[in-house]
């Protein structure tokens, strides 16, 4: 009898820890044939459609309008009074690569090295990390995984943001990161004299020609041996760059430094290229433009570099380089896992002085351009991934709510631990006493 | 000759006490007035006499002489103020000791930074000077308005305004003492007992000069007085109420001993900063009438932020905890409207809720809100116009006035604003911040005791 009762005992506590294993996990995606409709659409690319229906079907938009008949069978999600618009695409983070930011060992996005572009974001991507959940509820949907540190930091890596392996979440760009030499100081800590900046840009010029002299010859090398020229990964990595197959990501701030960066691409025939950051470029808008090599430039929530300058420049900067013809697209700071703020961003380009389309676009279809991905994202059209979000107002509105969001098809939970924490703390029991 | 002289040297210490303090006059015309404790007012005129709210009406006629801004379409709101900053300080860390009330910021204002007209840009008229956050009793802090154009550091200082002190606990006192030096505290328990220890020690030294004070008044009494020390005094002065806590916090733990510390000295007074995990000690800080300022959604730079949610402000709102939204960021600082919109999303606060965080709250929190922080007739002219309302992203600061003086203007002012040009600076050379290890200001001055994996990681 008494064993019986021990049994019993055990059964159930097994069946508690049972449940308390399922309650305790997270909600999944889902995934199903979905229309979206009474929306108003921003499709990015084809205007404004009222009262439309989005049609998701296999993970995919398979129509868009005011006149679409929904297939039996499919789940219909009236979004009376609500948006639907793209995902918001962050060209500037290191999602999934970081988990506490000043914790070294919980961030993978630093290797050791000044020369290594084979260190690829992807394998570092950890499909878990928290930040992941609290960026795309609020909208934005795909991520460029970026490695820093040194001068060719590794290979970045465009993800969405939903999967359970890195390659689930690929999104299909990767591109060589490259920190141009550069001539700004980093910060308060940053004591160096200017000689010294100015040394040790130099040197650092020095040793990216030599680095680029070498993957030259590699690359002939390669080509005449058939892939048979020795393992040398540094090298090796950056053929694709020297092909013109894939981007180089050049990362560059002062004004001085990205002059140097459109004549040193020009000089190495580097066909595929992006300036990053180009914190400066209003002060060489016209030279960017004339170059015809598009911008991911970002935060726009800065200072300005100079104690001279207008208070607001960092602000204005997309604007002006807009205006100047620049292909711009917008990112959010780095580093700090508050990608979600990317449409503040945005919305700040706009407050001083942006045009909202092309405000909305940067964050949108042109990084899904530059980035070679413009056939699955970055708008709302037949054919391409249903990667979207639904809200309840202009997304740049900082009160505005998004109430869901959908990734290739998937549609998310809308929980992360933030607002976990807010369900259990919001009303806490017991409160003072007990 | 004599007289003269003396007159002469007492005016100038009177002009030494008492800073110069410009005060305008101004009749603000047609606004949207948000005045924060008493409703919004539509097309309302706001006229300042004296550097004071004189009158808030309709229709208001412009007294002869006085300077007119057309506020029409426009939204007039309380100068924002930012319970935390370290801008217009030359020393932000006096990082040597644990305990180091005897530091004022006080001495180190500087006048001349940008930043201070950079944050006026952003509708800031008052902020709260801090020391670091090194030391768990830091140095006292200094709230100033922020009169841009002064070259006298006195003439920023918002006189009478109450004494404030920087307080810190959790990794930042224990990575600069423990680690860094090798000295208590370097955990949480050694926080509480380094506090409770100066406290002590205060106790006994405020009791050893009343019974000398006492014994004095004896006649024939012929005994010494106990040694003087200011830093026992200034926490003396803690103990008696006269000085306000500010106490960098972040992990609820910790904020609960604070909490426990203070109940037992009896410290009534005390606003807990940055807070992040303030939201799970709600019930506590409100029973105790404990406040908070914190960030609108900072979080995962260090592993003491990483339980963090951005509804934290919301939450401790509705528990009834005097709440702000703060910078510790000369960038964030420029738009803290922006910043206490978010509590809008994270958990649909008011537009009034939302606006108090910025303006009569942080006031509350210096104990300054009977001067600043809302439109009321007979407060201090503090004022930032709008264009677009303050809570949407498109909401631009374009004039910002202080004591009724218009310190920034969107339309007119020049791009270059600095007060003094330093002839040694390279015209080139531009910063680019690093947000990896800008995240904490707080440690700004600080850097040399930390063998740091924040200062290093992105040396190269």
């Amino acid at each position: 009898m008494k064993g019986l009762q021990t049994i019993m005992g055990l059964l159930t506590a097994i069946v508690c820890i049972v449940v308390l294993r399922v309650e305790a996990q997270s909600p999944k995606g889902k995934y199903g044939n979905v229309a979206l409709t009474n929306a108003t659409i921003e499709t990015v690319t084809k205007g404004t459609i009222q009262n439309g229906t989005v049609l998701i079907t296999d993970g995919k938009i398979t129509a868009v309008g005011s006149n679409v008949s929904i297939p039996t069978g499919t789940e219909v999600i009236d979004c009376k009074g609500q948006f639907i618009y793209p995902g918001m695409i962050d060209a500037g983070t290191n999602l999934g690569m970081s988990e506490i930011s000043s914790v070294a060992r919980t961030t993978d996005f630093n290797e050791i090295g000044e020369v290594i572009p084979q260190m690829k974001a992807l394998t570092a991507v950890n499909p878990n990390a928290s930040a992941i959940p609290v960026t795309r509820v609020s909208g934005v949907t795909t991520a460029l995984s970026i490695p820093t540190g040194g001068m060719l930091s590794g290979t970045a890596a465009l993800i969405n943001l939903h999967g359970y392996t890195p390659d689930q979440m690929f999104a299909g760009f990767e591109g060589i990161v490259l920190n141009f030499p550069n001539t700004g100081r980093r910060g308060f800590f940053d004591r160096r004299t200017d000689e010294e900046i100015k040394k040790a840009s130099d040197k650092a010029l020095a040793s990216l020609n030599d680095v680029w002299e070498k993957a030259t010859q590699y690359q002939k090398l390669d080509s005449a041996t058939k892939g048979k020229a020795g393992y040398y990964p540094e090298l090796q990595a950056l053929i694709p760059v020297l092909r013109g197959e894939q981007t180089l990501l050049v990362e560059v701030n002062a004004s001085k430094d990205i002059q140097a960066a459109l004549k040193w691409l020009k000089e190495k025939k580097v066909k595929k290229s992006i300036l990053t950051g180009v914190a400066e470029g209003w002060r060489v808008a016209e030279e960017i433009a004339k170059s015809g090599i598009p911008v991911i430039t970002g935060g726009v929530l800065e200072l300005p570099t100079r104690d001279y300058d207008r208070y607001d420049k960092a602000y204005a900067n997309p604007g002006l380089l807009k205006k100047a013809g620049v292909k711009v697209a917008i990112k959010s700071e780095s580093n700090n896992n508050n990608y979600r703020n990317l449409p503040y961003h945005a919305g700040f380009a706009v407050a001083y002085g942006m045009n909202k389309d092309d405000a909305l676009k940067a964050i949108t279809i042109i990084p899904a351009e530059l980035l070679g991905v413009a056939n699955k994202l970055g708008s709302i059209e037949v054919g391409k991934s249903a990667t979207l979000f639904i809200c309840n107002g202009d997304p740049f509105e900082t009160k505005t709510q998004v109430s869901h969001v959908f990734i290739e098809g998937w549609s998310m939970p809308m929980v992360s631990r933030q607002t976990e924490l807010y369900n259990e703390f919001l009303k806490r029991e017991p409160g003072v006493k007990k | 000759m004599k007289k003269l002289f003396v007159l002469l040297f007492s005016s100038f210490i009177l002009l030494g006490a008492m800073a110069q303090v410009d005060k305008g006059n101004l009749l603000i015309k047609n606004g949207t007035v948000i005045t924060i404790t008493k409703g919004n007012l539509e097309q309302t005129d706001v006229l300042i006499k004296d550097g004071k709210i004189a009158q808030i009406g309709k229709n208001i006629t412009a007294p002869a002489g006085i300077k007119t801004v057309d506020a029409s379409g426009h939204f007039v709101m309380p100068g924002i103020i930012d319970a935390h900053s370290h801008i217009a300080l030359d020393g932000i860390n006096e990082g040597t000791n644990p305990i180091t009330p005897e530091v004022n910021e006080s001495d180190v204002i500087n006048p001349f930074q940008i930043g201070i007209y950079r944050a006026l840009g952003g509708g800031i008229t008052t902020v709260h000077a801090m020391h670091g956050s090194a030391n768990a009793i830091g140095g006292q802090c200094e709230t100033i308005k922020l009169r841009y154009g002064t070259f006298d550091p006195e003439v920023l200082k918002m006189d009478g305004a109450p004494r404030t002190i920087k307080f810190a606990l959790g990794e930042n006192p224990t990575r600069s003492h423990g680690e860094g030096s090798g000295i208590v505290p370097r955990t949480r328990m050694g926080v509480e007992f380094v506090i409770r220890q100066a406290f002590t020690e205060a106790k006994e030294y405020s009791e050893k000069w009343n019974q000398y004070n006492k014994a004095k008044l004896v006649k024939g009494f012929r005994g010494a007085p106990p040694t003087y020390s200011y830093r026992h005094e200034v926490l003396s002065d803690i103990l008696n109420d006269k000085i306000i806590v500010h106490c960098h916090s972040y992990r609820a733990d910790e904020i609960y001993m604070m909490l426990k510390v203070c109940k037992d000295f009896g410290i009534k007074r005390i606003v807990f900063q940055h807070v992040n995990e303030g939201f799970k000690v709600a019930p506590e800080l409100a029973a105790q009438g404990a406040m908070a300022s914190v960030f609108s959604d900072w979080w995962a730079y260090k592993f003491e932020v990483y339980y963090s949610t951005a509804y934290n402000a919301a939450i401790l709102a509705k528990n009834g905890v005097v709440t702000s939204i703060n910078s510790d960021d000369g960038e964030m600082m420029r738009h803290l409207y922006h910043e206490a919109g978010k509590t809008q999303k994270y958990g649909g606060l008011s537009d009034e809720e939302a606006l108090a965080l910025i303006t009569i709250n942080p006031a509350k929190q210096l104990g300054i809100e009977n001067r600043v922080g809302s439109l009321e007739v007979g407060k201090e002219a503090d004022i930032a116009i709008f264009k677009n309302h303050p809570l949407s992203i498109y909401g631009v600061p374009m004039f910002t006035i202080v004591d009724g003086i218009i310190r920034f203007d969107r339309e007119k002012d020049p791009d270059d604003m600095r007060l003094m040009v330093d002839p040694k600076q390279a015209i080139e050379t531009a910063t680019f911040r690093d947000k990896l290890s800008d995240q904490d200001h707080c440690m700004e001055g600080a850097e040399f005791i930390l063998d740091s994996e924040l200062f290093n990681a992105n040396k190269k």
